[in-house]
């Protein structure tokens, strides 16, 4: 495990080079280069329609039939936080948690996941008896008990309100911190990137346009500082303008 | 109407001294007015209206009664249509004499088998169909063929090809029974959520996994649908067979009763089908009810 990942990455989780996928006539991603190290935290940045899902689909191999080139290499060990929870509506949560798991502790493994969620008391509801943030909660534990090496989410918090995000986004801080898989967050969120990955990538154009690593101080002062200029970095990456920005400021 | 209007428009009457202008907030003395009355549950603005015990034999019983004065006035002429009690007594006359459970157990043995073998071949094509392209090749396109074909008019072929016996009832009422139990199943085979599938997929499940994991709880609930339609058609089936050619069993009953214009045996006959439907579909929402758990917590 790469205890500092800004230091010296042996050998990436994820190489991707010359990744292009196409819709029709629309080049979606266009010869993409990405690597992800060991237990590196990266946010996905970019407008809606730029191909942010689709990169995420490609890396999860479930992007079938869509033409295009490149290649990439990924972990055996992959999971997958859609935006919608995405649970078995006819399977207890608990079951939900360990489909597909191999072995003989099956149910404990299950049962501990949830409890690092918080979720234990609920394992044997019905998921449509779960709350939007419990759902999405017995989601990341179901992704999480399969010890993914690559963590890929795609907008996982956009349903929800704004305090069960904040809590979910400590919750996920915590859980990486523990199991250490690499991950790629797509958000259109630009606070929670900056909050919560080592590294931003803006994509546009099918291009990753800007790949920023966070480096905030930890004198309170200066970080806040150092934030708002990122922010505003990022930002105008993504085509707000200063205009925009004065306005709503 | 009274049921559609705002509650606050009714509780609010007594202190109409307030204006509050177009936002209307309850005032104190209706909140506590309100207060007063928890132990009644807050009543809906919108919808239907309350549940009644027992509401749904309100219809049935205004026409049980309609029918009775009817006939107790003269207003029916019994020949048309003979009063409820000719048919009560009569209706214990048959079961003394035993000849209406006789009749009774022919049929529901009929309707029984025929639904076996119906769902029988109905589910298991219906799988073959929704889990392989080559199945569904095969099997769907005379399926549908046979669907376009109205089941009357295969009768006199099967009574060719298998005579007038018990085989050919069964085979008939199978026939119409494992239509719908088929395209139901079919269809919920084929309709599984993308999304489920790109879930199972990212979980790496095996064939058999999915299979069992999602696929088939997922059609589950259109194989169940279409089994509701299949009991249904059950008895429908069997009055079409019955009536064509029978020497035993509800519709040969009926026949007699019409020969020797018996309304009364008629109307017990229609009123046994009536029962037999209804319970049989009340058998089919339990079965429902009972394999689906997870619906359940929806409709509460
Ligand atoms: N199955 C598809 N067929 C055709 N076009 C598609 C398909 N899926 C996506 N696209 C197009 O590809 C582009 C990129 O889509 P993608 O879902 O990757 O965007 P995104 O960055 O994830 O956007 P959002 O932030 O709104 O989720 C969009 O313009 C979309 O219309
Ligand atoms: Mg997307």
């Amino acid at each position: 495990m790469a205890q500092d990942s800004r230091g010296l990455k042996p050998e990436p989780a994820v190489r991707v080079r010359g990744l292009t996928r196409r819709y029709g006539e629309r080049t979606i991603l266009d010869g993409v280069d990405l690597d992800i190290g060991r237990g590196e935290f990266v946010a996905l940045l970019g407008r809606s329609g730029s191909g942010k899902s689709t990169f995420l689909r490609a890396l999860a191999g479930l992007d079938h039939g869509v033409p295009g080139s490149g290649r990439f290499e990924a972990p055996d060990a992959v999971s997958v936080v859609f935006q919608d929870a995405r649970l078995l509506p006819w399977k207890k949560v608990a079951d939900n948690v360990s489909l597909g798991l191999k072995g003989d502790i099956v149910r404990e493994r299950a049962l501990r996941a949830l409890g690092e969620v918080e979720l234990t008391a609920r394992a044997e509801a019905w998921p449509m008896q779960l709350s939007g943030g419990e759902q999405q909660r017995a989601a990341l534990a179901r992704s999480l008990v399969r010890e993914p090496e690559l963590l890929l989410l795609d907008e996982p918090f956009g349903a929800l309100d704004a305090l069960t995000r904040l809590r979910m986004q400590a919750l996920l801080l915590d859980l990486c911190a523990r199991h250490q898989p690499a991950v790629l967050l797509v958000t259109h969120d630009v606070d929670e990137a900056i909050h919560l990955a080592q590294r931003v990538l803006v994509l546009e154009q099918g291009r990753f346009i800007v790949d920023l690593t966070i480096d905030l101080p930890s004198a309170p002062a200066e970080r806040e500082l150092r934030f708002a200029e990122v922010r505003m970095q990022l930002l105008t990456s993504l085509g707000v303008t200063e205009k925009e920005l004065r306005r709503v400021a | 109407m009274a049921d559609l209007s705002i509650a606050t428009a009714r509780t609010g009457t007594g202190s109409r001294a307030k204006p509050a202008g177009w936002l209307r907030l309850p005032s104190r003395s209706a909140a506590l007015a309100e207060a007063g009355e928890t132990s009644r549950r807050r009543k809906r603005k919108l919808g239907p209206g309350p549940v009644i015990p027992y509401g749904a034999a309100i219809g049935p019983a205004l026409l049980l009664i309609l029918w009775s004065l009817g006939s107790a006035t003269g207003f029916i002429d019994d020949r048309i249509l003979s009063a409820p009690w000719t048919v009560a007594s009569t209706g214990w006359e048959l079961i003394q004499d035993g000849r209406l459970q006789e009749n009774l157990w022919t049929s529901f043995v009929r309707s029984f088998w025929g639904l076996f073998w119906g769902i029988v071949a109905g589910a298991s094509l219906g799988v073959i169909a929704g889990l392989s392209r080559i199945g569904e090749y095969l099997v769907d396109g005379p399926i549908q063929i046979k669907r376009a074909i109205p089941a009357l008019a295969l009768i006199p072929l099967l009574m060719l090809w298998f005579g007038i016996g018990e085989g050919m009832k069964i085979l008939t009422i199978a026939l119409i029974t494992f239509a719908p139990i088929y395209i139901q199943t079919h269809d919920g085979l084929r309709s599984t959520d993308a999304r489920f599938i790109e879930l199972a997929e990212t979980l790496d499940l095996s064939n058999a996994q999915f299979l069992r994991h999602v696929v088939l709880p997922a059609a589950l609930p259109g194989f169940l649908l279409g089994l509701r339609f299949g009991v249904t058609y059950s008895w429908l089936a069997l009055v079409v067979v019955e009536q064509v050619n029978a020497t035993s069993g509800l519709g040969y009953m009926i026949n007699l009763a019409r020969t020797y214009g018996q309304t009364e045996v008629i109307i017990l006959c229609l009123a046994v089908y009536a029962a037999l439907g209804l319970s049989s579909d009340w058998l089919v929402r339990l079965i429902t009810r009972k394999a689906l758990p997870w619906r359940k917590i929806l409709a509460d």
